[in-house]
């Protein structure tokens, strides 16, 4: 080997290990410090140096945080086979029928997409009081069709251009109605991508903050993100980060492992949403 | 025996025209065979008659009843696809199975039906494989039960053998020419660009080009009485020798046309002098590109593995009863031979 | 003139086409609204019709316990000169405060900066996983951990480690003798922003490598190979090829990134609360609906970034012209 492709090939691992170094840091090091306790919590420490487990146990014991766990795996669950219930059929039309407008309705579709979500935060807020659903977790499910709706919509069309044509005429000769087609056809066809298309639109659900913190007010009927926005101590010397870090490796911790099953559907999910659009 | 008739039908898409006026009048029984150039719009034509398409302008009836609105599945009607269009996640019994529960036949019925078209195909073996389990050739004869168990009174054909190798191709074709045997009463529609195959299926051929109706008649016909240059050139391997100029000329037309089987070669004498280019050895047959000094490049067809060197000079008279001679519309002209 | 009668002549054959339809694309049209129709409803529900009452809000006195004796006052939430009587006078409303410019300029410099930082990461990130090399799969999926991590997850984790005074941040620095004394990241109104736009950064770097990598998969590998046979040098190859062939890609990607940018709020939110340096125009908008009781006039400012966001979505799909219809026949 040549001295400059020796170079080249410790500077591309370098980087490489910089890449990964930097995506994994801070996660572990919450997790370091979700493990500290006490005294150790102050000092800064770059490798395990105790292994604590009492931030978790206080964290978990305290029924609140396991109750807003829930609500959280509630409100992303039922958001998503909400979504993807009404998306498939959409998406069938919006792939599979020409009709005139569909260009302006899929146009109108990625826009809401894209909606800054407080420029519909009054006008929410006023809908879930006048529907009486405030601090109801339902609040949650119907707001977050904005985002995870036109997503799923957009993603599953992506995915349902990609079947053969030939497919579905087959079907249709075969005396199939559109909704057999949907039902018999499409769905067993497309079941990975509405796995992708879910995943992601959980994740997107799980994660939201603006409206969780708007129109829930209760403690017991938090989301985790809101909750762990909200833990602080009586000043800034008291502000439990052991807690904190134990609370966010907890609700991270399914999503990394998630991230790891899924790793190509997810990229694939992505990337159909976005570069084929 | 389903009789299958197209009255001036017309099809645009937007404001493109992809037929004009497509006239045909298909007897019960029958193999028809659409062929022609990409984009000449055969599998329109098709895609018509099964109600994939809206029809523009025009009518068509099977069994004398008008078909135009009715839905694909209720014409009577069965397609196999050029890609096969097996539906990927049933097992071959369920792909057979589906057209017929769409149907409501029931369960015995459907499991009769099944059974009778895979002995017939020789597919019972593999009826719980999923598509992807089986060769090129299987999922061919799969797509072909699965027309044949909904019992059509019309059978559509959508270039079913561009997918499948040349050596395959070749048995599916024989295959098919059986089936047809076997289903005397159903009409068969079948739409290929392969003039090969058109020639060796077909009851009878209809030519197409660019949206219109070229010609229609028994593969004989079209190729010995071809009622235009553009037929003249399709049908036929290899193509027929179109020589412009003075020759047609001489004989009060624009195009002289010419089949390579139809010039004789002479190493003496003969109307046409020239020099051997290239020369293709098929074992039965040799093919040689004459360069004249009056007609162009010609091709000749010589039989069997007949010796001629490139660069020898040689000499070429047409048959005189093969002469094809075409207008510059390329219609025939017909009271050939004047000279 | 021409144009407008040839308009005519085309609607008029479409209509024509439409009332030729067969039954079978009659019922097809009619399914395909049918399908549409609970997800548009839905969709209606949940946004233009918030965002019609959030328009009207900010047109009327609106507070948050008297939503429904909301009355009308014109533009006076945007701009409203009142006179003192005694020839003085002060112009009051959204488009006088300056609290409001100031959160306006935030965002569009937190956009600007950190979108810019991510597209150029997430091209090297790209580039260097477009390669193969044994455990690019575990390298790839390592990228993608910030990006499935909440955000507020990630702001707290990172406010913890930019702790002025635990924080291992500034420990690293000072190890390495870049700083002398520990910097309050997030306290201090010099350095609030850059923290802000630093945690940004690295959560959504992922998003956009994994967008350009799919725009790089899409180039053809020949392109490559023959340009390698051409002798033509690596960095002009990236910037003569490469470049313009997921140059398409690369736009999309960034517009994405963009419009989230511009509506940030949980980053702002809870690491640096108010803070006049990092105050972004929805983190301004919700203060006053929410905190300050000015439903109105949160609402008002809501309805510009609405507009102000809108505006750079329909300029951009103009420019670039995306194709939304799909391939058609």
């Amino acid at each position: 080997m040549t001295a400059p492709a020796w170079l080249k090939t410790t500077g591309f691992y370098l980087l490489v290990g910089i890449i990964v170094l930097q995506a994994l840091f801070p996660f572990y090091y919450a997790i370091l410090t979700s493990l500290e306790d006490g005294q150790a919590l102050f000092e800064v420490n770059y490798l395990p140096a105790v292994f604590d487990l009492s931030n978790y146990r206080s964290m978990l014991s305290d029924g609140v945080f396991g109750k807003q766990i829930l609500n959280s795996v509630f409100v992303a669950t039922v958001t998503v086979i909400i979504s993807l219930f009404l998306a498939i059929t959409a998406s069938f039309a919006l792939a599979r029928i020409r009709f005139r407008g569909r260009g302006l309705l899929l146009l109108t579709i990625l826009s809401v997409s894209m909606f800054p979500q407080i420029a519909v935060l009054s006008g929410l807020f006023e809908l879930v009081r006048a529907f009486g659903l405030f601090n109801s977790l339902w609040s949650l499910v119907f707001s977050y069709m904005i985002f995870t709706l036109p997503f799923t919509v957009w993603v599953l069309t992506t995915f349902m251009r990609a079947l053969p044509v030939e497919i579905e005429e087959a079907a249709i000769m075969d005396g199939a109605s559109s909704f057999t087609i949907i039902r018999r056809i499409f769905v067993p066809l497309l079941w990975p991508a509405m796995v992708t298309t879910g995943l992601l639109a959980f994740i997107q659900a799980w994660n939201e903050f603006l409206f969780a913190l708007t129109f829930l007010s209760t403690d017991s009927q938090r989301t985790v993100p809101v909750a762990i926005a909200l833990i602080s101590g009586r000043s800034e010397f008291e502000v439990p980060w052991g807690n904190i870090m134990a609370a966010s490796v907890i609700v991270t911790l399914p999503l990394v492992v998630l991230v790891l099953i899924f790793q190509r559907r997810i990229v694939s999910g992505l990337t159909a949403g976005a570069v084929k659009g | 025996m389903a009789s299958v008739e197209l009255n001036n039908v017309c099809k645009s898409f937007g404001s493109v025209e992809v037929l004009r006026d497509v006239n045909l009048s298909l007897e019960g029984g029958e193999f028809i065979v659409f062929v022609g150039p990409s984009g000449c719009g055969k599998s329109t034509l098709l895609r018509l008659i099964a109600g994939l398409e809206d029809i523009s302008a025009g009518e068509l009836v099977i069994d004398g009843e008008r078909m135009n609105d009715v839905l694909p599945a209720r014409r009577g009607i069965s397609m196999v696809f050029q890609s096969y269009a097996l539906y990927p996640h049933m097992t071959v019994f369920e792909n057979m199975a589906f057209g017929l529960e769409q149907a409501k036949l029931s369960p015995d019925e459907i499991k009769a039906r099944i059974a009778q078209a895979a002995e017939m195909l020789q597919i019972s073996d593999y009826m719980e494989r999923k598509p992807r389990q089986l060769s090129g050739g299987q999922r061919q004869r799969v797509a072909i039960g699965r027309a044949i168990t909904r019992q059509p009174r019309v059978f559509l054909f959508d270039e079913p053998l561009s997918n499948l190798d040349a050596a395959l191709r070749v048995d599916t074709r024989l295959e098919i020419a059986a089936l047809h045997k076997r289903l005397a009463d159903t009409t068969m529609i079948y739409v290929t660009h392969d003039q090969v195959e058109a020639m060796t299926l077909a009851d009878r051929i209809v030519v197409l080009n660019a949206g219109n109706v070229e010609q229609v008649g028994t593969p004989l016909d079209l190729y010995s009485k071809p009622a235009s240059q553009f037929v003249a050139g399709f049908i036929g391997s290899p193509r027929m020798n179109f020589i412009g100029g003075e020759i047609a000329a001489s004989q009060g037309a624009a195009t002289f046309g010419i089949r390579p089987e139809h010039i004789d070669l002479s190493r003496k004498k003969g109307q046409w002098k020239g020099t051997v280019r290239l020369t293709e050895a098929l074992g039965s047959d040799t093919f040689a590109h004459v360069d004249t000094e009056t007609a162009g490049m010609v091709n000749v067809r010589l039989a069997g593995a007949e010796r001629i060197g490139e660069g020898e000079t040689v000499f070429l008279t047409p048959q005189p009863d093969a002469i094809h001679l075409f207008d510059d519309a390329g219609r025939p002209v017909r009271k050939a031979r004047a000279a | 003139m021409m144009g407008a009668a040839s308009d005519i002549a085309a609607t008029e054959t479409a209509a024509a086409r439409v009332a030729k339809a067969s039954r079978l694309s009659r019922q097809r049209i009619r399914s395909a609204w049918l399908f549409l129709a609970p997800m548009l409803i839905v969709l209606a529900a949940v946004a233009l019709y918030p965002l019609y009452r959030t328009i009207w809000f900010s047109f009327t006195d609106a507070s948050l316990d008297l939503l429904g004796e909301a009355r009308f006052i014109g533009w006076r939430n945007y701009l409203e000169y009142v006179d003192y009587g005694n020839g003085d006078g002060e112009w009051f409303g959204l488009l006088a405060d300056p609290r409001w410019w100031r959160s306006v300029w935030n965002t569009v410099w937190f956009a600007l900066v950190s979108v810019s930082l991510e597209t150029l990461f997430g091209l090297v990130i790209a580039l260097v996983l477009h390669k193969k090399f044994p455990g690019r799969v575990w390298v790839q999926a390592a990228v993608l951990i910030p990006w499935a991590i909440p955000t507020i997850v990630s702001a707290r984790m990172w406010a913890w480690m930019l702790h002025d005074q635990f924080g291992i941040v500034n420990d690293m620095l000072q190890r390495l003798g870049l700083i002398d004394a520990p910097v309050a990241w997030t306290a201090s109104p010099e350095t609030a922003m850059i923290a802000v736009i630093m945690v940004d950064v690295w959560k959504t770097t992922p998003f956009m490598a994994l967008l350009i990598l799919a725009g790089l998969q899409m180039v053809p590998k020949d392109m490559y190979e023959a340009a390698r046979l051409d002798g033509v040098p690596p960095f002009r190859l990236f910037r003569k090829v490469t470049l313009p062939l997921i140059m398409p890609a690369l736009l999309v990607a960034i517009v994405f990134r963009a419009l989230d940018a511009l509506r940030v709020f949980d980053i702002v939110y809870v690491m640096t609360p108010n803070t006049d340096a990092t105050r972004t125009m929805s983190v301004y908008a919700r203060e006053n609906l929410f905190d300050f009781d000015r439903f109105a006039y949160g609402s008002a400012a809501s309805t510009l970034l609405f507009f102000i966001i809108a505006l750079i979505t329909i300029g951009f799909i103009y420019a670039t012209r995306m194709n939304l219809e799909g391939d058609e026949r």
